[in-house]
């Protein structure tokens, strides 16, 4: 089972996994039973609650801020990993991002995350622990079959791109706080949440150009309006579901002051976070 | 540092881009606002500005974060209702409807934090855009630019600054909005620049408020007390 392997994958580098997921190294044994008793739908949800557990109770201060690199850096593998499986689809001829721009641009974020995923590594080494470790057969782009085609159709592409982008962004906003007593890793977490909404924007004009899987209506903008995604499949949803709200602080900033701001520029204007469990609960089906 | 030198190589390409978009009735008043930013430009080596400590007090703690953010606020906010007000000549549809977004984002910052400082909110600050020529798409866009990256760099530099968990989040939920801002901004002015500047490891900047006031003086008339502010 591909799950295992993971778990394996992730004990070469972390020998405490078991521990961090039970505390009982005859506990996996048991959900290798159980994972065969269950739903095949229900295991990756099963996997991520695992996992979660496993890297969402830290037991000190630097335990916690490398969680949260963790966590950090296995976002980073899933962007990385598709964007290099979607560019060697398209230079193989199999998907149809055009020539000129749009790859170079995709080549550009391709090795941004790329680079993100070396440099936390290397930060989470530096701070005694052991960076998680992902491959291109840890990850299923398809998501279970719901994007069966996003390597062969642009528009979907584009679409799991973005969703990806805006979800990271929200990833690494609502990790912000627990990172608040490391002054160095925070600046940096923020310098990567920064260039995650620079790649979001980019996307989101590519989409537009494109007008692939865009509902009749909407406009795709570089910033999020409401809790749309611009995306005509309700299967990218909880990634925009809570950037609807219009008030910050108690503030409400729809007409403030009497300047003339609707709901949708109050909504573009700020960008919520989500929390770990959400994000999990998004990408857990990414997981092959 | 290559990437200190590219920063200071774009601040002295927007500076001389306003001055080849002047025109000469404008000239006289002009020329202090350029001198300073080729001056600023120059002097972005020292990576320590003096730091001064007459004018408005920005104050101190958290409370002095959200003060140097209202700042910068005001002054993206100002720029782009002005922009707004005398679109420069060539403008598409597209481009007046996301530059009228943008300005809507900025005020709403700017008026966020003058609600949520209250009575703790500096004044508003008297702007200096004489440098900027607002009917050159060129001037604008690369004014635009420099104001988006620096308030990405700003807000990323203040991040290790607060110390309220709550004010980081809204920190943050500003800042990835400038940096879709400033995306859009550098992919009009060149098609594909979104993420250009950043460095080896494709992290994007961060400046400390010395550094940021230093570039956004030129724009500010109002003189900025940020001596209080905290340092680590």
């Amino acid at each position: 089972m591909k799950i295992e392997n993971i778990i394996n994958e992730i004990e070469s580098v972390d020998p405490e996994i078991y521990q961090r997921l039970d505390g009982r190294r005859s506990a996996m044994k048991s959900f290798a039973k159980f994972s065969g008793k269950v739903a095949l739908a229900s295991l990756p949800i099963a996997f991520g609650t695992m996992l979660n557990k496993a890297y969402g109770s830290p037991t000190g201060p630097k335990d916690a801020i490398t969680d949260v690199l963790n966590f950090a850096l296995t976002l980073e593998y899933i962007e990385s990993e598709f964007y290099k499986a979607g560019y060697a689809a398209a230079t193989g001829g199999t998907l149809a991002i055009p020539t000129g721009a749009p790859m170079n641009a995709i080549k550009t974020i391709r090795d941004h995350e790329i680079a993100h995923v070396n440099f936390l590594k290397t930060a989470i080494t530096s701070l005694g622990a052991t960076p998680v470790a992902f491959t291109a057969a840890s990850f299923d782009f398809t998501a279970k079959g719901n994007f069966a085609n996003v390597f062969t159709d642009y528009a979907l592409f584009l679409a799991v791109a973005q969703t990806f982008e805006d979800t990271g962004v929200r990833a690494y906003k609502g990790q912000a706080g627990n990172l608040i007593s490391n002054n160095d890793i925070l600046t940096a977490a923020l310098n990567i949440h920064s260039v995650e909404a620079r790649h979001a924007s980019h996307i989101r004009q590519m989409r537009k150009a494109n007008g692939g899987l865009v509902p009749t209506g909407v406009n795709v903008k570089p910033w999020i309006t409401l809790n749309q995604s611009g995306i005509g499949t309700n299967a990218v949803q909880a990634s925009y579901n809570g950037e609807e709200v219009t008030t910050q602080a108690g503030v409400n900033i729809v007409n403030i002051a009497g300047f003339m701001i609707s709901a949708n520029a109050a909504s573009e204007a700020f960008d919520e976070a989500l929390t770990k469990d959400q994000v999990v609960a998004i990408v857990t089906p990414f997981f092959a | 540092m290559p990437t200190k030198n590219s920063s200071e190589r774009e601040l002295m390409e927007v500076a001389e881009a306003n001055i080849k978009n002047l025109s000469r009735r404008n000239f006289l008043g002009y020329i202090g606002g350029a001198s300073a930013l080729l001056m600023t430009a120059a002097a972005c080596k020292k990576t320590d500005t003096p730091s001064s400590n007459s004018g408005v007090d920005l104050g101190k703690g958290d409370v002095g974060i959200l003060n140097y953010a209202y700042s910068l606020e005001q002054i993206e906010a100002a720029f782009y209702t002005k922009v707004f007000e005398s679109p420069y000549s060539g403008i598409t549809a597209s481009e007046s409807a996301l530059l009228g977004d943008i300005r809507d984002h900025e005020v709403a910052h700017r008026e966020f934090f003058k609600a949520a400082l209250a009575t703790g909110a500096i004044v508003a600050l008297e702007l200096d855009f004489s440098s900027i020529n607002f009917s050159s798409r060129d001037s604008v866009l690369g004014t635009a630019k420099a104001f988006e990256d620096l308030g990405v760099s700003a807000y990323n530099g203040a991040g290790k600054l607060i110390t309220s968990p709550d004010y980081l989040l809204l920190a943050g939920k500003i800042v990835s909005v400038e940096a879709r801002h400033a995306a859009y901004i550098r992919d009009l002015i060149m098609p594909g620049s979104f993420a250009d500047g950043l460095d080896a490891n494709a992290l994007d900047k961060s400046r400390s408020p010395g550094e940021v006031f230093a570039i956004a003086g030129t724009y500010v008339k109002t003189k900025i007390n940020y001596s209080n502010l905290p340092t680590s």
